[in-house]
């Protein structure tokens, strides 16, 4: 019993080394829960309905849209509708590079296509900021 | 240095051309490069909403360009596509029971797009208001 005790306590600490998937992975399922649900009617709504003249473009018109921006409601609305699905579309491009046999540099098409997602969400974040007004 | 050489299968690129089911598949991974460039489009709009009425309403009648029309077409049929594919995904991770019996996945592929149809519709009348 003791001479056990003894050896494992000569064992050195494991040490573990925690993935940085699950974050990615998290923002990857909720990007894509928006896009599921969400996408479709905005493409049909900014790219299609208002540019050819369907819904009367005022109702996307300057004023409405950025006192909705402005607010603290609206500013992390248009945030999440514009860059969540970056992370989402970002993650799947990481993947599919490793699908087409394209092995060179794993770790750095990693940061460019995460960075790529971050780097625009942070381009809306200031702007949105900078549009608030309280 | 190890002298192990394992044997590599080999892969073509075009592995996925020579079977329906991973065309689909890449179909739907190539989804993310057309839905990227329309998050890109929004975000620059955000950028021209901060820069005046003047810059927004070029951004706006940049969107009436045909090239622009047929574009949002394609994402909007993509767009689907994914929406299709993450739907038939939904009941391997939604996975509920009630009263201990697994719900069947039909139930909750369908919820997903009642309520898909539902928010479609009050967004819809949300832009209108």
């Amino acid at each position: 019993m003791n001479a056990q005790q003894t050896t494992t306590n000569q064992l050195p600490e494991k040490k573990y080394i925690r993935s940085h998937e699950p974050i990615f992975w998290g923002l990857f399922g909720a990007g894509g829960m928006l896009t599921a649900f969400l996408t479709p009617v905005m493409v049909l709504v900014t790219g299609l309905l208002i540019p050819l003249g369907l819904i009367d473009a005022e109702h996307l018109s300057y004023e409405k849209l950025h006192q909705f921006v402005s607010s603290w409601y609206g500013a992390p609305i248009v945030l999440v509708l514009v860059a969540l699905p970056l992370w989402h579309t970002l993650h799947r491009i990481f993947h599919s590079l490793h699908d087409l046999g394209i092995k060179r540099g794993r770790d750095w098409q990693q940061v460019i296509c995460y960075g790529f997602a971050f780097a625009v969400s942070v381009f809306v974040f200031t702007l949105l900021l900078q549009m608030l007004s309280l | 240095m190890s002298k192990r050489k394992p044997y590599q299968r080999e892969m073509n690129n075009d592995w996925w051309l020579k079977n329906a089911f991973y065309s689909k598949y890449m179909i739907r991974e190539g989804s993310s490069i057309l839905i990227t460039v329309y998050s890109l489009i929004l975000a620059w709009g955000v950028f021209r909403l901060s820069q005046g009425e003047e810059a927004f309403n070029a951004w706006l009648s940049a969107l009436q360009h045909p090239i622009s029309i047929i574009f949002h077409l394609l994402v909007l049929l993509i767009a689907l596509y994914h929406t299709i594919t993450w739907f038939s995904l939904a009941p391997k991770a939604v996975d509920l029971y009630i009263k201990g019996k697994p719900l069947d996945a039909k139930f909750i592929v369908a919820g997903h797009y009642i309520s898909f149809i539902i928010v479609t519709i009050f967004c819809l009348v949300l832009i209108m208001l």
